[in-house]
């Protein structure tokens, strides 16, 4: 399995010192290639679970191994985009997207190429001399997404990177990363609370519930892509998963997914 | 159009501020060398313009400035930017920094004497001290304040030590650091005057100082408007640097990009 995730607990200390627990016994197989969605509603620890994967953050107790190596260090093998973009504001998208490539022994106009290639591949051509701040949300998070594609990572953490986009950009943006993941194919782990947004994305969601944070079920997404936000298979999912977070009458018909 | 309403209240302002002078100076209650007029000091600027004194005194002075002010804001900003880093060593040399901060430049200045001699040295030194502090000091909460996600970039891209501090670290701190040389450069130029009145035989302090000695007041005033004017010209010049860095880095609003 590429990333295995075994009986992993995340305390943190609180305002007096006393351990809370944040997540409990964890466990997860991830494939290589997988679309993951960690979906839940606010302080269930989605974050925490990202950051432990990323080596953000040490694990309290269990086991976290990506390719059967332990994860407690950040790498360029993985790369996370965070809500904010964390774009660099004093470098201009060319040379934000660059970035991860000077660290690599690369020759300047190898970076150049292959910045240039990613920013084409986010439809920013014509922007790569503008600066962040003269960018709209939406192309901000396509520079964000160019620069982490840009080093070749296996792995791409997503923090909820479309929560402060437009409903319609936000659209957009999902279509944009849907076809992205299906030519690069990148393992992807996305963070939402938008439930659409996972049945969109997702092969399977994780479905999780707070205090302390638990994996509350696993759901496939067994729909061909570019799947269809209308269709009735979707919709069956969406409604299951509406279900689980009991925000629904449970109707009697039930779902073998 | 706001420029020309601008101009106007300047103009009114300065011209108010002489009519006033004007005014004390035709009671007759102050002889006109404890009072020069305002024509006397306009005669004596114009000479001070004509014979070469001012342009030799103004080359001399922005010549010591110059370097005791771009040496100081070097070392500091280095010294810094790693300080800033270096939580624990900070918090041995912050006391004795806390210490010596509030001391006036002046008052090493029998030190400076029997360390730099004379000549253009201790108004360079002065200059130096005077700069340094500020510089350093805001230098250092500007590293503190550098916004978590940009190390996690910097982690995640493995951008590490020297590159991290010159990649990362100095540019998101600069427009903090850019408004510590602001501060630094107002500071710096009051004691240049001081610098020179004391240790020096040729700028604008020692202007004042030779003017004093042979009872011209109207030179005496006319040398402090042209002090003032040039520290203003300074502090215009960098504020306008100042306000470019921060419309870059994105901290003003976006309008008029
Ligand atoms: N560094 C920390 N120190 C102490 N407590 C923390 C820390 N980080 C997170 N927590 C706590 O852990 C819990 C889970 O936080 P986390 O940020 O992972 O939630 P989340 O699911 O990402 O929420 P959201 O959807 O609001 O982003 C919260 O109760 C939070 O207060
Ligand atoms: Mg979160």
């Amino acid at each position: 399995m590429f990333i295995q995730i075994k009986n992993v607990s995340k305390e943190y200390p609180d305002t007096n010192n006393n351990a809370v627990q944040v997540l409990k016994s964890i466990d997860l197989d991830i494939e290589a290639g997988e679309f993951i969605c960690l979906l839940g509603p606010s302080g269930c620890g989605k974050t925490t679970l990202l950051n432990l994967i990323a080596g953000f953050e040490k694990v309290t107790s269990g086991e976290i191994t990506i390719n059967g190596k332990l994860a407690v260090e950040a790498s360029s093998k993985h790369i996370t985009i965070f809500q904010n973009y964390g774009l660099l504001p004093w470098r201009s998208v060319q040379k934000n997207v660059e970035l991860g490539l000077e660290t690599k022994d690369r020759s300047k106009s190898e970076r150049k190429r292959i910045a240039g290639d990613f920013i084409e591949l986010v439809g920013l051509k014509q922007y790569a001399r503008h600066y962040p701040s003269q960018l709209s949300g939406g192309m901000q998070q396509r520079v964000a997404i160019a620069r982490a594609l840009a080093v070749d990572p296996e792995i791409i953490f997503m923090d909820e990177p479309f929560g402060a986009l437009d409903a319609m950009t936000r659209i957009n943006m999902q279509d944009e990363i849907s076809n992205i993941w299906q030519k690069k194919k990148k393992t992807i782990i996305f963070v939402t609370h938008d439930i659409e947004e996972a049945v969109f994305l997702a092969d399977r969601i994780l479905v999780m519930s707070p205090n302390p944070g638990r994996i509350k079920s696993v759901i496939k997404v067994p729909i061909a892509r570019k799947r269809d936000r209308t269709h009735p298979d979707f919709l069956k999912i969406r409604n299951k998963i509406f279900e689980e977070f009991e925000m629904k009458e449970k109707e009697k018909i039930e779902y073998y997914l | 159009m706001t420029k020309i309403k601008n101009l106007i209240y300047v103009a009114a302002g300065l011209a108010i501020l002489v009519i006033l002078w004007e005014a004390v100076v035709l009671t007759g209650r102050y002889e006109a060398s404890l009072l020069p007029s305002p024509l006397d000091v306009l005669k004596a600027a114009v000479q001070l313009i004509k014979n070469g004194t001012l342009f030799s005194d103004i080359k001399v002075s922005l010549y010591r400035f110059i370097i005791g002010y771009s040496s100081a804001v070097t070392l500091a900003v280095i010294l810094g930017l790693v300080l800033g880093r270096l939580t624990r060593t900070w918090k041995i040399i912050d006391p004795i920094v806390q210490v010596l901060r509030p001391v006036s430049p002046i008052a090493w200045f029998p030190f400076i004497v029997l360390w730099f001699g004379i000549g253009d040295m201790p108004a360079i030194v002065i200059i130096f001290i005077a700069a340094f502090y500020p510089v350093l000091l805001s230098t250092i909460s500007a590293v503190k304040k550098v916004d978590e996600i940009y190390l996690k970039v910097a982690r995640d891209f493995g951008i590490r030590k020297t590159n991290l501090l010159t990649r990362i670290i100095f540019p998101a701190s600069f427009p903090y650091i850019a408004n510590g040389l602001h501060i630094a450069l107002g500071s710096a130029w009051v004691f240049l005057v001081a610098g020179e009145m004391v240790g020096a035989q040729s700028g604008l302090g020692y202007l004042i100082i030779d003017a004093r000695n042979s009872l011209r007041s109207d030179m005496v005033l006319a040398g402090i408007i042209f002090i003032g004017i040039s520290g203003l010209l300074l502090d215009r010049a960098i504020r306008f640097f100042e306000k470019r860095v921060e419309k870059r880095w994105g901290i003003v609003s976006r309008e008029g990009i």
